[in-house]
């Protein structure tokens, strides 16, 4: 009824390119956008902050610069922990050399140093194709572990061999855990994460987008066309390891407050992240952000779930019937829609457009 | 921009009187060599699929390359559009000895072509496809793709239009969001072409353009090739196995068999030529 | 030319000094390559009947091993719990064939992977629930494994090699005949090697894509299973070894997703490539360099190579 492009005219290319052509996804996105901004800070807790809405918001930053490597480019990656690690300890080394500029700074430009990793571990992407360049991403995955606790240069010679938190603010107001308050980093976050989903919509819409899905598609194709292959795939490689880097920076300054190699290994990271893009959907921005929310959101409730219901169970059982149901339900969510939650959300929008008369 | 221009005029002329479809009607001069290859010899291995191969093309005809199966007509284009490197003989295109070809480069040089199983990327819309095919000529960088605000939008609004021009020359309006993996083969095939016409080649080389279509879908195609022809003046290089298309569109046509030339002429002096009869016929 | 010198002469003046040592080292890497070359070959019969890159595989061997102490630890003769393991390894494949594969075929190969990758959560989780969480002991004296060790007299020192680990090499050995065997003799073999050609083939020979699914993955399974064995006698049985089975995916980009000889031969060049780095190279820069130095090894070589050890060369097509 109230989900209709009847009568909405594109008159020019510009609206016809636009994001949301439709007036009523417009004004979803902005609805969205203000709940967000306004309402999420005023009424959530803490707890729901520091472990479902920061958590979500990083991991689809980072989901989002995956999709762009293998949703997009069509170029497997399980590194995605390590570059979000060089994130994490370029921007940590970047607050003890420059501790005058601000945090903000620090980690945008700490992406840039994962991007210039990114690029040379994804050379190996002219030669090797599919899951052999899976497996060669693990190269630089394990090689970055082993330097994150082999160099103690990269942690300032810490004795715990972990990067700390370190005190920085943002207007005067105190921004770093675990200085500041959750909200304020909730913010700040949700900020940059918007900021940034901009530039990625932008740039999978325009002319690199698309000679990445050609590269995708079929790359002898692509070549023939014209678009020079290294070059394309290494950008996704730079642009999608940005991302990495400043979802890695974020996490370590505004979520967790310090950070050891572990928390950026393949299965703390690597995983969890692919997951979230394959879950959310490959090829879609939205998706990211869905599959992030179910990755992080779903041990909560497994964890929580049993005293809903009343019975406690042991912690350690605990652990171990969560990891069953979580392999069990990603296996039973890959049956039911290979396809990930944006297609899922792409039918509910084709139903709602001819609601309530679908014939 | 000036074929853009030509694009434009284009669009319009399909819709009123059909061209021509013989050739014979339009007495043309090609005189001027735009690519000219000697001597070419490509092995895989032991595997000889071309050997010792000559002819040239003239801009602005329609060369059909004809032969039986095997006979190295895709191998034949695969070299001129550099995919595959030839061992022997050398190639000259606009007058210049090419040295190591990649495919890029080819196609910076203004070689477009289609692909006798349409490689079309199966996940984007037509629209996306046709874009694609726009990709040399997009210029703006990283800085404005970022923002896509001015200069870059400008520039995708500019070649949107161009490609709302093949897209309406093509007649497939209605399936400009489709995505093509999801179109019948026959649209796939327009769509592959658009794609090509897309870049403006200078010689634009069509893999069987109308292998497995019906009798209308194939004189759509002519249409198309034909009126790409004669009014962008696009050089045309095409595989085709149906003997009429072939007869009504081409101006000069080459003919291999396992790799070896074995007759170049004009449409009536190849089908008279008893080497290519026994060629098709299977007499040794 | 300090560094130069610590990097390309310095080894191997150690190594021709004292040969002893080298041999161990060698020994050391062999034994570990054999157990890679396991790995990857349980991988490599999945790969190459159904496509799916099986991340699952290393999981499968700390699966099987950890069933077979667990039954043991429940009071299950060794023999018969062995017995058992293969059952369960049966049922597993019949399970994943039944649950997981079939309702995603002809997805793209990325959902079967992200499938196997849920799989091995769902096995660990399965494992560690029934069987507890802490590190157990493989039963070797009971399953008449030897232990103890032989010593070897070389040039001065001497060499001492595990009888487990010779036990580990000659079961491989066994195991890889008997699958070659198992390939190439009979019906079922070859419909195997017909259905990695051609699935429309291998089903005009009577055997259902199914029923060769459930197979490869028994197989692979079994291989598992003995894999288990062998590493459990070495060091503790838990999911910690998991991160060891990560080692076997650099031996598959080494000797190709669809070939056994390369995967054993790959197996035994990683395995032996990376105990002398870590061994030889490893102190100049804080050691621990066997987590990555067999990626960069592979790497290295396909990069001169795409198309692997035993792979012929790709023509592209178009």
């Amino acid at each position: 009824m109230f989900y209709r492009e009847a009568g909405q005219f594109k008159t020019d290319y510009r609206s016809d390119m636009a994001v949301f052509p439709i007036l009523q996804d417009r004004i979803a996105i902005g609805a969205i956008l203000a709940l967000m901004f306004i309402v999420v800070p005023l009424v959530a807790n803490d707890f729901w902050l520091n472990t479902i809405f920061i958590p979500t918001l990083i991991f689809s930053l980072a989901a989002i610069g995956l999709n762009i490597l293998t949703g997009y480019c069509g170029q497997l990656s399980l590194g995605t922990g390590g570059f979000m690690g060089v994130g994490a300890y370029s921007c940590y080394k970047l607050t003890s050399i420059f501790p005058d500029v601000n945090i903000i700074i620090h980690i945008l430009a700490s992406g840039f140093f994962a991007a210039g990793v990114g690029v040379i571990f994804g050379i190996p992407s002219l030669r090797i194709k599919g899951f052999y360049l899976a497996v060669a991403t693990l190269a630089s995955q394990f090689f970055l572990e082993w330097s994150f606790g082999r160099i103690p240069w990269l942690y300032n010679y810490n004795d715990s061999g972990a990067i700390d938190g370190v005190n920085r603010s943002l207007f005067g107001i105190a921004l770093t855990e675990p200085y500041g308050t959750p909200a304020f980093q909730y913010l700040v976050v949700l900020s940059i994460v918007v900021f940034l989903t901009w530039i990625a919509s932008n740039l999978v819409r325009g002319r690199y987008g698309r000679a990445w899905m050609a590269v995708r598609d079929m790359d002898i194709a692509a070549e023939l066309i014209g678009i020079k292959l290294l070059r394309t795939k290494l950008l996704a490689f730079a642009i999608s390891s940005y991302y990495a880097g400043v979802a890695g920076a974020m996490m370590v300054f505004l979520s967790l407050g310090s950070a050891e190699v572990e928390v950026f290994d393949i299965f703390n990271a690597s995983f969890p992240i692919l997951f979230m893009v394959i879950i959310g959907g490959l090829g879609s921005l939205i998706g990211s952000f869905m599959g992030a929310a179910f990755i992080t959101v779903l041990p909560i409730l497994i964890r929580g779930a049993p005293s809903l219901f009343g019975f406690e169970i042991h912690a350690a059982t605990g652990e171990h019937v969560q990891l069953m149901m979580v392999g069990g339900l990603i296996i039973f969510f890959l049956i039911v829609e290979p396809h990930g939650l944006a297609r899922l959300w792409q039918i509910a929008k084709q139903k709602l457009r001819l609601w309530p008369f679908p014939y | 921009m000036s074929q853009g221009s030509t694009q434009t005029k284009a669009a319009d002329a399909p819709g009123g009187t059909a061209p021509s479809m013989h050739r014979d009607d339009v007495p043309q001069l090609h005189t001027e060599v735009l690519l000219d290859l000697t001597n070419v010899s490509l092995s895989f291995g032991g595997v000889k699929a071309i050997r010792d191969v000559s002819f040239n093309i003239l801009k602005g005809e329609v060369r059909a390359i004809i032969g039986p199966n095997g006979a190295g007509k895709t191998s034949m284009l695969n070299v001129i559009n550099g995919f595959y490197h030839p061992q022997q003989g050398t190639i000259c295109y606009k007058g210049k000895t090419r040295r190591v070809m990649r495919p890029y480069i080819a196609a910076g040089q203004g070689i477009a072509r289609t692909f006798q199983n349409v490689a079309l990327f199966k996940g984007m819309t037509t629209l996306d496809n046709i874009m694609v095919g726009r990709s040399l000529k997009m210029k703006r960088g990283l800085f404005w793709q970022i923002l896509r605000l001015g200069p870059a939008e400008r520039e995708e609004i500019e070649h949107r239009e161009v490609v709302e021009h093949i897209i309406d020359f093509l007649e497939i309006q209605h399936i400009r969001k489709t995505p093509v993996g999801k179109l019948p083969y026959g649209l796939q095939k327009r769509v592959e072409l658009g794609r090509a016409l897309a870049m403006e080649p200078d010689l634009l080389l069509l893999d069987e353009p109308m292998a497995g279509m019906n009798l209308e879908e194939k004189e759509d195609m002519s249409r198309f090739i034909l009126t790409t022809n004669d009014s962008f003046g696009t050089t045309i290089a095409l595989i085709e196995h149906d003997m009429g298309v072939v007869m009504d569109l081409s101006d000069r046509v080459v003919v291999l068999d396992h790799g070896i030339k074995i007759a170049d002429g004009t449409p009536d002096e190849v089908s008279s030529n008893h080497k290519v009869i026994d060629a098709y016929l299977g007499v040794a | 030319m300090e560094l130069a010198h610590k990097i390309f002469v310095a080894p191997f003046w150690e190594m021709s000094g004292a040969p002893d040592l080298f041999l161990q080292v060698l020994w050391e890497g062999f034994v570990a390559g054999t157990l890679y070359s396991l790995i990857a070959l349980g991988f490599v019969l999945i790969f190459k009947a159904s496509g799916v890159f099986n991340f699952a595989q290393g999981i499968m061997v700390v699966f099987g091993a950890l069933s077979l102490v667990g039954l043991h630890q429940l009071g299950v003769p060794a023999w018969v719990a062995l017995a058992l393991c293969i059952g369960i390894m049966f049922v597993l494949a019949w399970t994943v064939e039944r649950v997981v594969l079939r309702p995603l075929v002809n997805q793209p190969d990325i959902i079967l992977f992200m499938a196997t990758i849920g799989l091995s959560s769902f096995l660990i989780g399965l494992g560690e629930f029934i069987f507890g969480g802490e590190p157990k002991t493989m039963i070797t004296a009971e399953l008449g494994l030897p232990s103890g060790a032989i010593d070897f007299a070389v040039a001065g020192g001497f060499v001492s090699l595990q009888k487990i680990d010779i036990a580990a090499a000659v079961m491989s050995a066994v195991l890889v005949t008997v699958l070659a065997v198992f390939f190439h003799k009979t019906r079922i073999g070859r419909a195997l090697r017909a259905v990695a050609d051609d699935h429309q083939a291998a089903m005009s020979v009577g055997i259902t894509l199914q029923q060769i699914w459930v197979i490869v993955w028994f197989a692979a399974g079994i291989v598992a299973l003995a894999t288990g064995i062998m590493w459990g006698a070495r060091s503790d049985v838990s999911f910690a070894l998991e991160i060891v089975a990560l080692k076997a995916l650099p031996v598959l980009i080494l000797g190709g997703f669809t070939s056994i000889p390369g995967a054993i031969v790959g197996g035994l060049i990683i395995g032996i490539t990376e105990k002398l780095a870590e061994f030889y190279w490893g102190p100049l820069v804080g050691g621990s360099i066997e987590t990555w130095i067999p990626y960069f090894i592979a790497l290295l070589f396909l990069w001169f190579r795409p198309q692997g050890l035993f792979g012929e060369k790709i023509i592209e097509r178009v």
